[in-house]
C-alpha cells in the first residue's frame, strides 16, 4: 500500500478492554492513535456477569493490582448442579488467591473499563467519547481507511483501523468478515446488581475483606439453556442468567422471570434475602466462541475482543474480558510493527494472528472448542443436573428399614430413570475429557 | 416451608427498568416495520428483549417503544421477519449508560 497522509496511523473503534489495550500499544510505540467511544464515558455501554482475569495485564500494566478498580478478589469459587428442589455444590478456596498476582476478580465494568481507558491516554492516545463509528471509509481496492462517524465533517483517516466495537462489531459485519448471523451463537446476559451492607454480604458468603465469591449455576434456567451466575462485589451481589437466545424466544418466559425463579430457589434466596434492585442490565454473549469467528484480519483492519467473538463460555471457565484485553493487545502491537514496516495491508497485519495462535488466545479456545457446545446441550441443561442431584439424594438418604442400595445400582437406576442413553453418555464423557483434559 | 423471604424481590418492571439510566435521543435507533410483523405468527422479539420493548398488539402487530433500549442486540438476532427491524446504536453519547461507583 502506498504511503498515504492520514489523521491518525491508527484509529480504534471502542474505548472497551480490547479497545484501551489496542490503543496502549500503539501509544507506547510512538505511533498516533484515536480510541473511539460511542458512550459518553468508557465503560458506560458495557456490561458482564461480574469476574475478570486480569493477569495478561502483566505485560501492560506492572502492578496492575495496586491500582485497578476492583471491587473484590475471588478466594472462592462454587459450581452448582441445580434442579427445582436440590443443589449440588462444588466449593473451592484458596488463600492463595487472596494475594498478589490474584486470580479472579469482581469489578464493575464501567469502572473497569474507565481506568484501562487512561492508561491509553496516560500513554499518549486520543480519546474521542459520545461518537459513534457508523461505517468504514474504503479506497477502490477495499482497503478500509478510516471511519465515518455521526459528527459533522466525521470522516477520520487512518492507515489501520482495529474494531474492537463489541458483539455486534458493525465494523465486522461490514468488512464481510461473519459469515451469516446464526442466534443460536449468541446467548443473552440479563443481570441484577442487588445492594446489601458489606457485613451481610461476608457472613452469608463467609469472607472477610476484599475476598470475593463466584458461584456458576446450571439447571436453574427453567429449560432455557443456559445458566446462572451469583458474584460478590464489595456492598452489592451480581446475580443474573445467561440464555440461548433461540431457546429463550422458543418459549413463553421472560429473562426476567427467569431471574426471579432463580433468585427464590432454596440455595440462593438466603444469600440475597432483602437486597435491593440497584441496576438492571442486560448484554449479549458470543457464546459459540471457536465455532462463530470471524476472519480476524481485514484489509488495513483487525478486529479483538467480543467484536471477533473472542469470549470462553466453556462451563467451568467463563472468561472474556481477559481475552479482550489480550486480543486488542496483540493487534496493536501487531499494527504498530506494520505501521513502523510502512505494510498495513493484509499480508503486513497477519501477524496478528501468529500471536494469537501462540498464545492462550487461540490456544484455549482451539483446545475448548467442543465445550459451549456441550454446555449448552439438551442433555447437560436438562438431563444431567437431575441425574447427578437424585444420584447424591440417594446416597446421602438413610431409606430405613431399606437398605443401602449401593453406588452402583443407584447409577443404573437413576440413568434410567432421567432417560440417558448409554451412547450419550459415552460421548458426551469423551468430549469432556477431550476439552478439559 | 419456605423459610427465607422471598417476597421482597418482586418489583414491577416499570421499576426495574427505572434503576437503568437512559440519555434518550429525540431520534429512534430502532425502528420496527409493524407491518412485517402482522405477518409474524412468532414474534421472538416480544418475549426476549430484555427490557420488554415489544408489545403485542390486538391485530397481531407489534409495537415498539426505542427509548429503554440495552442496545444489546437480541431482537435482530431472533428476528426471524426479514426487514422488520432497522438496528442502529443510539447518537454518541445517548442511550443506556451503566452505573460507575
Amino acid at each position: 500500500m502506498a504511503e498515504r497522509s492520514t489523521d491518525f496511523d491508527a484509529i480504534v473503534v471502542g474505548a472497551g478492554p480490547a479497545g484501551s489495550c489496542a490503543a496502549i500499544e500503539l501509544a507506547r510505540a510512538g505511533k498516533s492513535v484515536l480510541l473511539i467511544e460511542r458512550g459518553p464515558f468508557p465503560g458506560s455501554k458495557n456490561m458482564y456477569g461480574g469476574v475478570v482475569y486480569p493477569r495478561i495485564l502483566d505485560e501492560l500494566i506492572p502492578q496492575w493490582w495496586e491500582e485497578a478498580p476492583i471491587q473484590r478478589w475471588v478466594t472462592r469459587r462454587s459450581t452448582m448442579i441445580m434442579t427445582p428442589t436440590q443443589a449440588l455444590t462444588i466449593d473451592f478456596r484458596s488463600q492463595n488467591w487472596a494475594a498478589p498476582p490474584y486470580n479472579g476478580a469482581t469489578a464493575y465494568r464501567p469502572d473497569f473499563d474507565h481506568w484501562l481507558a487512561n492508561k491509553a491516554t496516560d500513554a499518549g492516545a486520543q480519546l474521542l467519547c459520545s461518537t459513534v463509528v457508523t461505517g468504514v471509509l474504503r479506497d477502490s481496492a477495499g482497503n478500509v481507511t478510516g471511519v465515518r462517524t455521526d459528527r459533522p465533517d466525521g470522516d477520520l483517516t487512518a492507515k489501520v483501523v482495529i474494531a474492537c466495537d463489541g458483539v455486534n462489531s458493525f465494523i465486522a459485519k461490514e468488512v464481510g468478515l461473519y459469515g451469516k448471523a446464526d442466534a443460536s451463537n449468541y446467548t443473552l446476559g440479563v443481570k441484577e446488581t442487588l445492594a446489601l451492607p458489606k457485613e451481610t454480604i461476608d457472613e452469608r458468603f463467609g469472607v472477610r475483606g476484599r475476598e470475593g465469591v463466584d458461584i456458576e449455576v446450571v439447571g436453574c434456567t427453567e429449560g432455557v439453556n443456559g445458566g446462572g451466575f451469583v458474584y460478590t462485589n464489595l456492598d452489592t451481589v451480581s446475580l443474573g442468567v445467561v440464555l440461548k437466545l433461540p431457546k429463550l424466544a422458543a418459549q413463553k418466559k421472560r429473562p426476567e422471570e427467569i431471574i426471579a425463579s432463580f433468585k427464590k430457589h432454596p440455595a440462593i434466596a438466603p444469600l440475597i434475602e432483602g437486597a435491593e434492585l440497584k441496576e438492571y442490565s442486560a448484554h449479549v454473549i458470543p457464546e459459540a466462541g471457536y465455532k462463530m469467528f470471524p476472519k480476524l484480519v481485514g484489509p488495513g483492519l483487525l478486529v479483538a475482543g467480543d467484536a471477533a467473538a473472542l469470549c470462553l463460555a466453556a462451563g467451568i471457565w467463563l472468561e472474556g474480558v481477559n481475552f479482550a484485553m489480550a486480543s486488542g493487545m496483540y493487534a496493536g502491537r501487531a499494527a504498530a510493527q506494520a505501521l513502523t514496516r510502512g505494510n498495513t495491508g493484509p499480508d503486513g497485519l497477519k501477524p496478528y494472528l501468529t500471536m494469537l495462535d501462540t498464545s492462550f488466545v487461540l490456544k484455549d479456545h482451539q483446545k475448548l472448542q467442543e465445550i459451549p457446545h456441550l454446555v449448552l446441550s439438551d442433555r447437560v441443561q436438562n438431563q444431567y443436573p437431575g441425574f447427578i442431584a437424585n444420584i447424591v439424594e440417594r446416597m446421602f438418604r438413610v431409606d430405613n428399614p431399606t437398605p443401602k442400595p449401593g453406588l452402583r445400582r443407584i447409577l443404573l437406576e437413576e440413568r434410567k430413570r432421567a432417560g440417558i442413553r448409554w451412547r450419550d453418555l459415552l460421548r458426551d464423557g469423551r468430549t469432556g475429557m477431550k476439552g478439559f483434559g | 416451608m419456605t423459610a427465607f423471604r422471598t417476597d421482597w424481590g418482586t418489583i414491577s418492571f416499570d421499576d426495574r427498568m427505572a434503576t437503568s439510566e437512559f440519555r434518550i435521543h429525540e431520534r429512534a435507533h430502532i425502528v420496527v416495520d409493524g407491518d412485517a410483523c402482522r405477518g409474524c405468527s412468532t414474534q421472538e422479539c416480544v418475549v426476549a428483549c430484555p427490557a420488554r420493548l415489544f408489545v403485542p398488539t390486538s391485530d397481531g402487530g407489534v409495537l415498539f417503544n426505542y427509548e429503554q433500549c440495552f442496545e444489546c442486540g437480541t431482537c435482530y438476532l431472533v428476528c426471524n421477519t426479514k426487514g422488520a427491524i432497522s438496528w442502529n446504536y443510539p447518537e454518541g453519547g445517548h442511550g443506556i449508560v451503566f452505573h460507575q461507583t
